[in-house]
């Protein structure tokens, strides 16, 4: 990551890791998640849904920083993102 | 990390404790911008911490006005243009609760406009959200007052001559105590003005431009709904506290955004609660949850 200056506390600070999950069914194909992901970690893929729909994918997996845009901007609630630890702690207590 | 298509742990969307599930997927079109003004909503009330008991959702009729009836609240679909009477009947009735009206631009300042400048004279305590999309859309496409000069829509197919309104001013101009203006792409900031209004005491009024794709993006030639929101991305300039006059919106030029207003006054119901208590003194009791102390 590039920084205008680096920061004081650069060493105790921690980039969030998210992992997103898709709804394909419910996708409608708009691309605003695409369009607006800062990390460029998705891309609408060839194959259709159930409706005719190109849903999204993830081609860059390790990237997305959790933000929840992609989340906030979508108009059919189609996808969402997840802390990578809160999954492994759920994941854990689940198990 | 894992980043896969089906979730290591069966995970649900984090606004489903809000929506009612057994109606998505919704019926808006592919690229309309309503269902992003509902997360907007449904992030707002989450993170207000409200109690969803206490809060009812009103809406008109329209593709806006389908959206009372997707959210797990108290949801209210009232007939065309009377959103907002409905709202401030159940509002005097049931003060304990916050009411939201959220509705379509044809709904609440053309056949709902009277109702709309008396509501916020009277400042009652209501959050009103308008959903200006440009265009009667459910209709059809027809031309609303809303509709930006030469604009086309099924009914102004040469391009529309008639001034539009300029909703910020309007709604400040009838004595609303907190106005602003956001679109479907100003996703976190539109947030942030919901839960100001939803904090708010008196009237408010939440103007958010959103796309229409099938049929003000389409019979326009301005694309998708995508289209529509880069087309913000690019030409929104934001104005916090902005003079109103300037707020117009012109066919695809500058849309003026931002926080217009936010003033304190006293509601309706301190009004009421203090008119009252002048004529009959302490025999009146002051109704929800005033002192009467507080009213003009
Ligand atoms: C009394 C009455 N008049 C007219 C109609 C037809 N009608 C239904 S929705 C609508 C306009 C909706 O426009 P808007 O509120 O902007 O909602 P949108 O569909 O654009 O979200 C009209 C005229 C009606 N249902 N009832
Ligand atoms: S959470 Fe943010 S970074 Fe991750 S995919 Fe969504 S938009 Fe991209
Ligand atoms: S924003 Fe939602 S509906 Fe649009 S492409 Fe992405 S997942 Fe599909
Ligand atoms: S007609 Fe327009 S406003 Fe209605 S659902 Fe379709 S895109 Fe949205
Ligand atoms: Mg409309």
């Amino acid at each position: 990551m590039k920084f205008w200056r680096t920061p004081l506390d650069i060493d105790q600070l921690k980039i969030p890791k998210g992992d997103v999950h898709i709804l394909e069914e419910r996708c409608k194909g708009c691309g605003f998640c695409v369009e607006y992901c800062p990390k460029g970690v998705l891309k609408l893929s060839d194959k259709f849904n159930s409706k005719g729909y190109h849903p999204p994918v993830v081609i860059k997996p390790g990237e997305c920083v959790n933000c929840d845009l992609c989340e906030m901007i979508c108009p059919d609630f189609a996808i969402f993102c997840l802390r990578v630890e809160e999954v492994n702690k759920e994941v854990a207590s689940e198990s | 990390m894992s980043t896969s298509v089906e979730p290591a742990v069966k995970k649900e969307h984090p606004m489903e404790k809000i929506l009612r599930m057994d109606r998505i997927p919704h019926i808006w079109c592919p690229t309309c911008g309503l269902g992003t003004v509902v997360t907007a909503l449904a992030t707002a009330l989450d993170e207000s911490e409200i109690d969803l008991n206490k809060v009812a959702i009103v809406s008109g009729i329209g593709c806006t006005g389908r959206v009372a009836g997707y959210m797990k609240l108290d949801s209210f679909h009232t007939t065309h243009g009377r959103a907002i009477p409905f709202a401030f009947g159940m509002h005097v009735a049931r003060p304990d609760l916050k009411t939201i009206v959220f509705s379509g631009d044809g709904d609440l300042v053309s056949i709902g406009g009277n109702h709309l400048i008396h509501t916020a004279r009277r400042n009652a305590d209501l959050m009103v959200i308008c959903v200006n999309n440009f265009i009667y859309a459910m209709t059809g496409g027809q031309v609303a007052p809303t509709t930006p000069i030469t604009a086309k829509s099924s009914t102004s197919p040469f391009g529309n001559f008639e001034h539009p309104f300029n909703l910020p001013l309007l709604a400040a101009s009838s004595g609303a105590v907190y106005v602003a203006r956001w679109t479907a792409l100003h996703i976190r900031r539109l947030t942030k003005a919901f839960k100001e209004a939803l904090n708010k005491r008196g009237f408010s009024f939440v103007e958010v431009i959103a796309p229409c794709s099938t049929l003000y993006a389409r019979r326009n030639k301005l694309g998708t709904g995508l289209d529509l929101m880069k087309f913000y991305h690019d030409n929104c300039v934001i104005k916090h506290g902005c003079d109103l006059k300037e707020v117009d919106i012109d066919y695809q030029s500058k849309i003026i955004v931002g926080k217009f207003v936010d003033i304190e006054k006293p509601t309706y119901i301190d009004c009421l609660n203090k008119g009252y208590k002048q004529v009959f003194g302490d025999k009146y009791k002051p109704y929800g949850g005033g002192d009467g102390n507080n009213g003009n």
